[in-house]
């Protein structure tokens, strides 16, 4: 952020705003700079998704659109998502409808105010860090409710409840686990928890106290994939087997916010996890003679972590939702208390 | 037995238009909330007036009439036909056309298993299985174009012989292609038979007792699912079936009742493996010979009917023709096995949860073009 | 309870082995033969007795119309007259004499089930089924190829054929 405040100064006149928007200012530009990249990564990722699929499954994938393996094909999709007739029913309840998307997106993009890309990219060090990263989650939820809802067709609002269920049954699986990262730190902040990682790889939570944060690790993964409504876990989407989903009546640019939102669900929550459990900025070696810069070594880390998410979406089946709460409500939560209580009692007398 | 529905009924259409149903099938659905309390299918939406059309066309014209009936598996059904006309002609045929039937008859079979894997993998919700089971039901293909010029609906079959005789090397490439194939089999099984999340989908839903199905008249794997070991080429064995030695492949109920869907769906992938077995033979025994020898100048059977029965992909197909000495048919019916299925298909839905419904339906393997004809 | 950590177990080991099946799909060469850059490739091409569009050499066709008999769709028209005994005698090129004058010879490839049987039924072969397949158009009637070249000479047949064209 200084670097930030330095470019600032060089602004001519930058003084002589009032104070109330040079205390502003930082974290603006520093969201700016977030939503920029985040788009760009999303653009990446959609065509990267398309590739593993289609390498998965012995295909191709987009080789046309760009020239060099079709790298421009989700700007392709976009472009033709922004042309489609834009259509709001009369039926719908307008306020609402039109709300929803930028709710569920608010909730993923939100959460990137909070993330250390660096020792000293972080936008703003909230001293609850993590607790506002579950918090948004929760607000993701209010917009499909709003989105499912607002469409007035009665298979949007069953896909919408479900979608709503799904979503609220692992947040709870999902930060017992992290409560067991957050033991050994000692505090909420995000920035604490990656300097208590510091050192090297021995140093990364996921090592620490084996197996114990190894299967929370396991545990908040499987939860953020039904977080992010990812296979095995999208009944949301899926739901055009019989009943349409909760986005089904939304077109052109506001089924794209819907599908962006997603996708930057999909990397907040990989974020989240590097820092986490896979030691955030630092990388392998001592920390003090990091060679690679600590936005790069993030970066890749949450890349490789998505690419485990989409190797998941593509060789498993669906659950089916009664099968979806069992495994939330019955298998993923006593084992998180059983590792809390594991994570507890050996930070205490251990 | 009546049963009770609480609150109300409501009346669902999962329409002709459904990227789950396989084909135009129409099911209208009364639920009570997430349970289904009566699936009643709607077809005829792919009705071609296949059997009046054959009134009007001469015998070995049919031929490409009857591929497009169950086109996915349509070798088989051209065999039922010629068989049933070569019965009523009193033809024999010599051993070589006799044996490359069975080669392509069973290679059908093998890629008709294919799609019902793969599409049903695409039900539950994983597509990667899908793209793997059309990667090798491709070689299969390239095989069939080879030989008679055409991938899907062939005319290979003809009344008496065969339309071309196969590349020299054929025998040699096909038990090639059965050596790289069966451990893609194994494959399959490790990401979509054998995957947990896979069972606990089929595993339990869609129980088609054996007195049901057979009360019903379902046959094929839907009916081996079931545990009932009945298999038309070891029935009443044609084409000299009797001379292989193949097991027939049962529902044995590994992970739950047997009769559900995940025991029909592993029917399919068993007999996939009974099906190269008898191609392993079939090419060991294959004679020289002319595949036209007794293929006759003109068609017109002698005044009379026959009922001729064979073992689709699918069920049992039979034939059943009226001469009456012309050289075009009297009259031809079809009987579908996929049809017997979806009658059986409302008795299993009752009381399952909507989104059970279509693993049912998948695991059903219906192809509408045999249903509606 | 034991049923439960079973589950798990069976669970988590199946679910396993599927991604490493799918993972090791990661590595293995891709089928797609990217049409239409790519039309043949050097493990696949067009097998020679590919059943695609019909193609008639009509300099040895000698009107006999078996091929619109064997047709089950009845996609071909075949009108010929006899050639008078005056005029000299043609032959096709495997020596057969030809005593009809085809003028009318159409094939409605929109009507056509791709079977052969018409390419059986020809005594002269010369109804072929070549391997184009690239021949879509944007009229309908352009799919009605029309191979005849000769023009009658019989008052009935000129109206046929005027009617034919109009």
């Amino acid at each position: 952020m200084e670097s930030v405040d330095q470019l600032l100064q060089l602004i001519p006149y930058y003084d002589l705003l009032p104070e109330i928007i040079r205390a502003m200012m930082p974290a603006f530009v520093g969201c700016v700079i977030i939503l920029a990249g985040l788009l760009l990564t999303i653009l990446l990722l959609v065509w990267f998704e398309r590739k593993v699929s289609a390498h998965i499954q012995d295909r191709l994938g987009p080789m046309e659109v760009g020239g060099w393996h079709g790298w421009a094909q989700t700007l392709a999709d976009g472009l033709k998502l922004l042309l489609k007739e834009d259509i709001v029913l009369d039926t719908t309840d307008r306020t609402l409808f039109k709300m929803a998307p930028f709710i569920v997106f608010i909730g993923a993009f939100a959460a990137f105010v909070v993330l250390p890309f660096g020792a000293s990219s972080i936008i703003s060090d909230l001293n609850i860090g993590i607790l506002y990263i579950l918090a948004l989650g929760s607000l993701a939820v209010v917009g499909i409710i709003m989105a499912g809802w607002a469409s007035n067709n009665k298979y949007s609002l069953y896909g919408g409840m479900r979608a709503a269920a799904q979503i609220i049954s692992y947040e709870i699986p999902a930060a017992i686990a992290i409560m067991t990262v957050i033991i050994p730190v000692g505090s909420l902040s995000m920035v604490e928890i990656v300097n208590a990682q510091q050192g090297g790889i021995q140093n990364w939570f996921i090592f620490r106290y084996p197996p114990l944060i190894f299967l929370a690790f396991v545990i908040y993964f499987i939860a953020s994939l039904a977080e992010v409504n990812r296979t095995p876990f999208d009944i949301p989407e899926a739901e055009s087997e019989l009943v349409a989903g909760y986005h089904t009546e939304y077109t052109g640019i506001r089924f794209a916010i819907f599908f962006i939102a997603e996708y930057a669900n999909m990397f907040m929550v990989a974020a989240v996890i590097t820092t986490l459990f896979l030691g955030g900025w630092t990388s392998v070696g001592p920390t003090d003679s990091q060679v690679i810069p600590g936005p790069i070594v993030f970066y890749i880390k949450a890349v490789v972590l998505i690419l485990a998410q989409m190797w998941i979406r593509w060789s498993l089946p669906r659950l089916r939702v009664d099968q979806l709460m069992y495994l939330s409500w019955k298998v993923l939560l006593p084992f998180s208390f059983a590792l809390v209580l594991g994570v507890g009692w050996l930070a205490v007398y251990a | 037995m009546e049963v009770q529905y609480s609150g109300d009924v409501m009346t669902l259409n999962m329409g002709p238009q459904h990227p789950s149903t396989h084909g135009v099938l129409r099911l209208e659905l009364k639920t009570d909330g997430e349970i289904v309390a009566d699936a009643k299918p709607h077809i005829g939406y792919l009705h071609r007036c296949f059997e009046k059309h054959c009134e009007n066309v001469d015998y070995p014209g049919v031929v490409p009439f009857t591929d497009r009936l169950d086109y996915c598996a349509a070798m088989n059904q051209e065999l039922g036909y010629v068989l049933a006309v070569e019965k009523l002609m009193g033809i024999k045929i010599n051993d070589r056309v006799r044996y490359l039937r069975v080669i392509m008859a069973e290679l059908g079979r093998i890629a008709s298993h294919l799609i019902a894997a793969g599409t049903y993998g695409n039900d539950i919700g994983t597509f990667t299985p899908f793209w793997w089971c059309f990667r090798d039901r491709e070689t299969i293909l390239d095989f069939f174009e080879e030989t008679c010029g055409a991938r899907l609906l062939y005319n290979y079959n003809w009344i008496g012989g065969l339309m071309h005789d196969v590349k020299p090397d054929f025998g040699k490439r096909v038990i090639e292609f059965i050596d790289y194939f069966e451990p893609q089999v194994d494959n399959l099984n490790k990401i979509l038979s054998d995957n947990y999340i896979f069972i606990k989908r089929t595993a339990n839903v869609g129980i088609l007792k054996p007195e049901v199905a057979v009360s019903y008249g379902v046959t094929g794997p839907n009916l081996r699912g079931s545990g009932v070991a009945f298999d038309v080429r070891k029935d009443e064995p044609y084409l000299g079936y009797e001379e292989f030695d193949f097991d027939i492949a049962v529902g044995k109920g590994d992970y739950g009742p047997v009769g559900s869907c995940w025991d029909r769906y592993m029917v399919r992938i068993r007999e996939v493996k009974e099906c190269c077995k008898i191609i392993r033979q079939a090419v060991a025994k294959l004679p020289p010979g002319d595949v036209r020898e007794t293929v006759p100048k003109r068609v017109k059977p002698p005044k009379g009917d026959v009922y001729m029965r064979t073992e689709a992909p699918r069920g049992e197909l039979g034939y059943y023709i009226v001469s009456d000495g012309s050289p075009k048919p009297y009259r031809l019916k079809v009987k579908s096995p996929c049809f017997t299925a979806m009658s059986a298909f409302r008795e299993v839905s009752r009381g399952v949860m909507i989104a059970d419904l279509i693993a049912i339906l998948g695991s059903f393997d219906i192809v509408l073009g045999e249903i509606d004809r | 309870m034991v049923e439960y950590f079973r589950d798990i177990w069976l669970g988590t080991i199946t679910i396993l082995k599927s991604m490493w099946v799918a993972f090791k799909h990661l590595f293995t060469r891709s089928v797609t033969m990217q049409y239409p850059r790519v039309k043949s490739t050097a493990e696949w091409t067009m097998p020679e007795r590919a059943r695609m569009k019909l193609f008639n050499k009509i300099e040895d066709c000698i009107g006999c119309s078996q091929c619109a008999r064997a047709c089950p769709t009845e996609c071909i028209t075949v009108k010929a007259e006899k050639r008078g005994k005056e005029e000299p005698e043609v032959f096709t090129s495997n020596g057969t004499a030809m005593k009809m004058r085809t003028y009318i010879y159409d094939i409605d490839m929109t009507l056509c089930c791709y079977c052969g049987l018409c390419t059986f039924s020809c005594p002269t072969e010369c109804l072929v089924m070549t391997g184009d397949y690239e021949y879509s158009v944007y009229d309908k009637n352009d799919h009605i190829f029309h191979f005849a070249k000769d023009k009658p000479l019989t008052p009935k047949a000129i109206e046929e054929l005027a009617k034919a064209n109009a």
